[in-house]
């Protein structure tokens, strides 16, 4: 008898604990929100899990603490704002699962989304034909390349991280030959080949374009062939662990020429996992990874040192450049949504004619024919000097 | 007759490596030392996983894929208790081997045990699941980025004949010799060890002279989980530690297992090690995009040849 009553009272009681906390819960939260107004729902699909998890974690985390903030204010025009994020697990089948369940099961009124450029692309065909409004966080350059109505872009492109690299090579190291060493996926196979076909304009010649997998752990045989060649800098395209594992490599093999890393290596996970040999290795990144390169007193730059204060006071961890682009996401989108409200015409209008945006990542300005909001003036080049990163004029 | 014909086989096999191997040398001289030098700490990595695999494939007959995760688990234990906890290397070390092992004791008792009545590929199956369970626990305990554990004894290369190799690697040499002997011996030279490998072929009769199936299978699963953990620990100053590191060492390890020869431990060694100075001596002479697919190609035609591996004992073999 006694078990039998358990049984029921038990989850009873644990039920009436959590509806206890939600209800105190909601009447704190409400100080300038309006109740009686229906709340903004947007989705998001990331990549919380699987190999572009480290760029959806920080992404995520952002969106929650813009959530938290606005709702603290007076949220969108005094509607709550509430973003209902869905993992995709870095495949881009799950991606277009996730966004389909959101827009058909959640109602929500605008998208963000995805990580990586693969499951973004994925996405764009659902989003389009329910002509919602996507922002994603990912950089490949077919996604605005030609235009797609309803698809916008918080992060520098990689054509724009490739223009500060070439940039570098010609100007500051003034070099005439380079090789490439890039991941076998998607981005790095599309770096590689965007920077190899566009050097030769430049006056430089690729003396090697080799690639290596994901998760090997030995990248020695490509370097070697590299060091056959009159390479004089090497331009890795990847991200973690593989560019790591190369500038260890390198010291290994005592190879002296310059590194120039991609911005996918612009975060401090890579200063820790290559060590010392991280020291000397360059590479583009946002401005706001060094918040001194910013002119004090800007609105950007206020904007950028409260980001990075609130991110770390929350997360416990410095804000990399992937959490600014799930804040940036998350502010353009209600940003619009101030005047356009829940109408998804109205939202993508209203995405388009964004212009001047002070976001983290740089000024926003989107156009009918460009939807990358950036240029490649919103990036930095950075040199990592005994574990830190400085800015290189 | 067939016999003669499996070794003389063998021995082709063996001199075709010898002559890849020797024309590198010959041909590249200094940089090609330096390919196999690089496919062989590769492969050594490769056999530790191997056989981890073996072992438990020559007691049950089961192939544990969660083996790339007691691997994944050994590195993340040594960046736990060393580089976040302080604790001096050695005692990390055999803390991470510790822990791992009853790890693996448990998941046998826990979801392998109970299917003692089951068919092989039920069992199978479920070492996937327990391979995803581990490693979305693993996901939430350390989190997503790959994390740094620091080389055991420095980083400076040591260097000999033009090419170069890092300390580390020489731990995983040392490993790799030091595990093979102790597997080995252990199935050829004690009771309980070929008691298990009777019990792997005849179950009941094996139980008469006093070794379970339910015995054999515990300690090979934490045998399995051991090898596997001090793989881990002694990869990851090499490899970086990463929660989904296990798939593809598992992949990879499983290949070599294949190889070499399913439930031999110096199969697993030689096969990760071929394995390993095949792709790395292909990332060289080859546009290194190739490596992978030349690697699977070797793979799939020794098994044509040879499907039960280069050391592996055929397998319609009467007992």
């Amino acid at each position: 008898m006694a078990h039998k009553i358990l049984r029921w009272k038990l989850p009873i009681a644990l039920f009436c604990v959590l509806v206890a906390i939600s209800l105190v819960g909601m009447g704190c939260g409400t100080q300038k929100v309006d109740t009686s107004k229906s709340v903004y729902k947007i989705g998001a699909v990331l990549s919380l899990s699987g190999p572009a998890a480290p760029l959806g974690q920080p992404e995520q985390n952002s969106l929650k603490m813009l959530e938290s903030q606005m709702n603290a204010g007076s949220g969108v025009s005094g509607h709550k704002v509430q973003f209902i994020i869905e993992d995709d697990q870095s495949d881009p089948a799950k991606a277009t699962v996730a966004i389909t369940k959101l827009i058909k099961q959640e109602g929500v009124a605008a998208m963000i989304g995805s990580s990586s450029t693969g499951a973004t692309l994925a996405m764009a065909p659902v989003a389009e034909s329910s002509l919602t409004t996507q922002v994603c966080c990912a950089a490949g350059t077919a996604i605005t390349k030609p235009v797609n109505k309803y698809i916008f872009r918080t992060p520098p492109t990689d054509s724009m991280a490739i223009d500060k690299v070439l940039g570098y090579l010609t100007g500051n190291l003034k070099v005439t030959k380079i090789a490439i060493l890039h991941d076998a996926n998607a981005y790095g196979t599309g770096g590689a080949t965007e920077l190899a076909a566009r050097a030769p304009a430049k006056g430089i010649t690729v003396t090697a374009n080799e690639s290596y997998g994901t998760s090997d752990t030995e990248m020695t045989p490509q370097l070697t062939k590299i060091q056959q060649t009159p390479a004089q800098a090497l331009v890795v395209w990847g991200t973690n662990p593989g560019p790591a594992t190369i500038a260890k490599n390198m010291q290994q093999l005592a190879m002296k020429i310059p590194f120039i890393g991609s911005n996918g290596i612009a975060n401090k996970t890579f200063i820790t996992l290559a060590g010392p040999a991280a020291n000397g290795v360059v590479f583009p990144g946002g401005n706001m990874l060094i918040p001194s390169s910013i002119p004090a007193g800007t609105p950007w730059r206020n904007a950028v040192d409260k980001f990075t204060a609130d991110y770390k006071a929350k997360y416990g961890k410095d804000a990399d450049t992937f959490a600014a682009h799930g804040w940036d996401a998350g502010l353009i989108l209600t940003d619009a949504m101030k005047t356009a409200g829940t109408n998804k015409a109205q939202i993508q209008t209203a995405v388009q004619a964004t212009k001047g945006l002070v976001g983290i990542d740089g000024t926003y300005t989107y156009s009918a024919t460009n939807h990358d909001g950036l240029n490649s003036g919103d990036l930095i080049m950075i040199k990592i000097e005994n574990g830190a990163w400085t800015q290189i004029k | 007759m067939g016999d003669r014909k499996q070794v003389r086989l063998l021995w082709g096999a063996a001199a075709l490596v010898a002559v890849v191997v020797g024309f590198t040398l010959i041909y590249k001289g200094s940089t090609g030392l330096q390919w196999i030098l690089s496919g062989l700490t590769v492969g050594s990595i490769y056999a530790l996983v191997a056989m981890g695999f073996s072992v438990i494939y020559s007691s049950t007959r089961v192939i544990n894929f969660a083996q790339g995760e007691f691997t994944m688990l050994g590195g993340m234990l040594m960046f736990t208790l060393c580089t976040r906890g302080g604790l001096p290397l050695w005692l990390g070390f055999l803390l991470t081997v510790g822990i791992v092992t009853l790890l693996g004791a448990g998941f046998e008792r826990a979801a392998i045990h109970p299917l003692k009545d089951q068919s092989v590929i039920t069992v199978i199956i479920v070492t996937i699941g327990l391979a995803i369970f581990i490693r979305a626990v693993a996901k939430w305990i350390w989190g997503t980025d790959p994390v740094k554990v620091a080389s055991f004894t420095g980083d400076k290369p040591l260097h000999f004949f033009g090419a170069s190799i890092v300390p580390q690697s020489l731990w995983v040499f040392g490993l790799t010799l030091l595990a093979v002997v102790l597997v080995f011996a252990f199935f050829n030279r004690t009771l309980l060890g070929k008691g298990m490998r009777a019990a792997a072929d005849n179950p009941d009769a094996a139980s008469l002279v006093g070794v379970s199936a339910s015995t054999s299978s515990l300690v090979a699963w934490a045998i399995a989980a051991a090898v596997g953990a001090a793989a881990g620990a002694v990869i990851a100053p090499i490899n970086f530690a990463a929660y989904d590191a296990g798939a593809m060492l598992g992949l990879k390890g499983f290949s070599a297992a294949v190889l070499g020869g399913l439930g031999s431990a110096p199969g697993a060694v030689v096969g990760g090690l071929v394995l390993g100075v095949l792709e790395m001596i292909t990332a060289g002479f080859a546009p290194s995009g190739y490596k992978d697919a030349v690697a699977f190609l070797i793979l799939i035609l020794v098994l044509l040849i040879r499907p039960q591996g280069l050391l592996g004992k055929p397998a319609d073999v009467k007992v």
